[in-house]
């Protein structure tokens, strides 16, 4: 158990930047995930933790101790694959063993460690199988299994859950969390998809062009973005981001959207967003949850606006309708019995206790 | 109503059938037209040998069918396999391709995976240039050899001209290029995944070589074996060229050599010889094939 730092960490390839000075310190047996965009060079970092990539400036330690130059297999890390990697010419107790067997660990211990961990992942009978015999999810449980039984300071999981059917992965996900309460080794797993960071992680990195955008845990990332980035990338549907003009009228600070459509900015941020008056390139970000269909009973920063239904996506538990502001698409969730067609005005709320308004020049949240 | 609609739809499914097995019907025959060209066109030669092998010499020569035998007799068999010489041939074929195909499995494989995994500077150029010497003709390396043979003799003293043994330092310069070449491929095919797997578990450059490439890659490794077996047993232009005292040719050299006296063909002998040379590789096709067969289809579907 250990935990990871990372200082100024850097990786080219002859003239690509990959990652350009990330720092991250990764607690105890915390469970870390760094999603991003491909590209993002989410991979690479967690590569060079493995030392599988060298290093191109800054420091890498685990435990305490620099790895900068040490080889990966006296780093004390294990790591899943996202195609698996199983020795194919081997079965699932060799697979899972050969670590130990490199290392010259004692049979019994090797054995006793094989079977605890096959225990914990369910896949005992399935000791004597060769991978093309397990199904995609079984031979992800190898994979893992092959991590654990090496009990080792730092799990590594480059984006295991992809090859996998949407299915198998939700459930798979739920696997990983529970083998993580189990043996509570610290872990850092690279994805690509919010969802699976959102649902595994103590504390999410988001990460962009090579460089940290915000790390915090997953409420915090939602509700509190940072930058236009993070606001986009956490969240499915997306949040909506309405270009707006901050206008002060008859003492009070309004947004702009369009011509007919102006929103009074809530009072407890009017303070605020006040310098900001009359400024260029504003966006007004706002989750499609807090736009809603008009219900009789309005709370404070509510308001109501009438819009003219471009799509409606019916998902049975609520209904997506999809409608366009100056230019900007925006997607409200509004209750399945709300009476939405496409083609027709419907009666819509805006729920602004929950904006984020953001400086499009700087992509910085306000 | 409903069941007339079906009946209505019915007949077109059946069409459909039939027109598709009429395509398989048809390349079938065409499948089994070429097969039967080709077996004719390929066994015709060793049946020949056979039915020649059994003939005495008496036979042969008379104006009879020669695709009958009159007389059978086993005596072409007895005089070859009685006689040292033939035997001599054959142990020094043995020795020579067991030692070619040890030799060159341990350089192509050990190249292979360095040019296919440890990327260094020059290594894809190297790859390349490993193919290219696999061009070059035979025949044009005779004189360089010669050459390079008595220099070797001038400083050291070491006679390397009309040596069985000299044969295995020669014929790795035709296997080695090739098998490389298909190590190389083989050992590319194998995810980078699986050696950066070992590499975390501990294992070293040699140990994944041995412990995971080798054991992933032994269709491949068996292509190529068969390959080199091949190039050594059946080589011709080599061991005529250097070497001579009867005592040290190899088997297809050592047939021509003794087995034809001026202008006065064995042939009974002759074609004994050769069908007996021609067991040892049959053999290992025979046992190897299932691995040859996937070793020349592998990297074509998932694994």
């Amino acid at each position: 158990m250990a935990q990871v730092t990372l200082r100024k960490v850097v990786k080219k390839y002859d003239e690509v930047m990959a990652v350009r000075g990330v720092d991250l310190d990764i607690a105890d047996k915390e469970f870390i995930v760094l999603v991003g965009p491909s590209g993002c060079g989410k991979s690479t970092t967690l590569r060079m933790i493995a030392g599988l990539e060298e290093i191109s400036g800054g420091d890498i330690a685990i435990g305490g101790d620099v790895v900068n130059d040490v080889p990966p297999k006296d780093r004390d890390i294990a790591m899943v694959f996202q195609n698996y990697a199983l020795y194919p010419h081997m079965n699932v107790y060799e697979n899972m063993s050969f670590g130990l067997k490199l290392k010259r660990t004692p049979r019994n211990e090797i054995e006793r460690r094989v079977k605890q961990a096959a225990q914990i992942l369910d896949i005992t009978e399935l000791l004597d199988r060769k991978p093309k015999q397990l199904s995609g999810g079984q031979r992800q449980r190898v994979a893992m299994g092959r991590a654990i039984v090496r009990d080792p300071k730092v799990f590594l999981f480059d984006e295991p859950l992809s090859n996998l059917d949407a299915k198998l992965r939700v459930q798979m996900r739920t696997e990983i969390k529970k083998v993580h309460q189990k043996v509570r080794t610290t872990t850092v797993y690279v994805t690509h998809d919010q969802v699976e960071a959102m649902t595994l992680a103590d504390r999410v990195v988001v990460m962009n062009a090579g460089l940290i955008e915000q790390v915090g845990s997953p409420n915090d990332l939602y509700h509190s973005p940072i930058t236009k980035f993070v606001a986009g990338f956490i969240g499915s549907p997306a949040m909506n981001f309405i270009p707006c003009q901050l206008e002060q009228a008859a003492g009070a600070l309004r947004m702009r959207l369009n011509d007919k459509l102006s929103l009074p900015v809530p009072a407890s941020r009017s303070a605020r967003y006040s310098s900001f008056a009359g400024k260029p390139n504003l966006v007004l970000g706002l989750r499609p949850e807090h736009i809603t269909e008009a219900r009789p009973h309005v709370e404070p920063d509510q308001h109501d606006f009438d819009m003219t239904i471009e799509v409606v996506e019916p998902m049975g538990m609520e209904t997506l309708v999809y409608f366009t502001i100056s230019g900007a698409e925006v997607c409200g969730r509004v209750n399945p019995n709300a009476s939405a067609a496409a083609g027709q005005a419907m009666k819509l709320r805006a729920d602004l206790s929950n904006m984020h308004l953001i400086d499009d020049t700087t992509g910085k949240v306000l | 109503m409903a069941n007339a609609s079906i009946a209505a739809g019915a007949p077109t499914r059946p069409v459909k059938y039939r027109s598709m097995s009429r395509d398989r019907r048809w390349a079938m025959r065409w499948s089994y037209f070429f097969l039967v060209l080709f077996v004719v066109f390929f066994l015709t030669p060793p049946i020949y040998m056979f039915i020649t092998s059994l003939k005495s010499s008496g036979e042969i020569s008379a104006a009879k069918n020669p695709w009958w035998v009159y007389a059978p007799t086993l005596s072409n068999y007895e005089e070859l396999l009685g006689q040292n010489q033939y035997l001599v041939f054959f142990r020094n074929s043995a020795i020579v391709s067991v030692c070619v195909v040890a030799v060159t499995m341990l350089i192509s494989v050990t190249a292979a995976f360095a040019l296919a995994r440890m990327k260094f500077w020059g290594s894809a150029t190297l790859a390349t240039g490993v193919f290219l010497t696999y061009l070059v003709p035979d025949t044009l390396l005779f004189i360089p050899l010669f050459k390079m043979f008595a220099f070797v003799r001038d400083t050291t003293g070491i006679e390397l001209m009309n040596h069985w043994w000299t044969l295995i330092i020669i014929y790795p310069t035709l296997s080695v290029p090739f098998a490389t070449w298909i190590m190389i491929g083989y050992f590319a095919s194998i995810p980078k995944e699986l050696d950066e797997a070992a590499l975390i578990d501990g294992a070293t450059w040699m140990q994944t070589l041995t412990k995971i490439f080798i054991p992933v890659a032994m269709p491949g490794i068996i292509a190529a074996t068969i390959f080199s077996f091949t190039v050594s047993w059946a080589q011709f232009l080599y061991p005529l060229a250097f070497t001579t005292s009867i005592d040290q040719l190899v088997l297809p050299v050592g047939i021509v050599t003794s087995l034809i006296k001026g202008d006065v063909f064995n042939w009974g002998q002759i074609m004994t010889g050769a069908l007996l040379g021609a067991a040892p590789p049959l053999i290992i096709y025979a046992f190897l094939m299932d691995y040859y067969i996937a070793g020349l289809t592998a990297g074509a579907t998932k694994g």
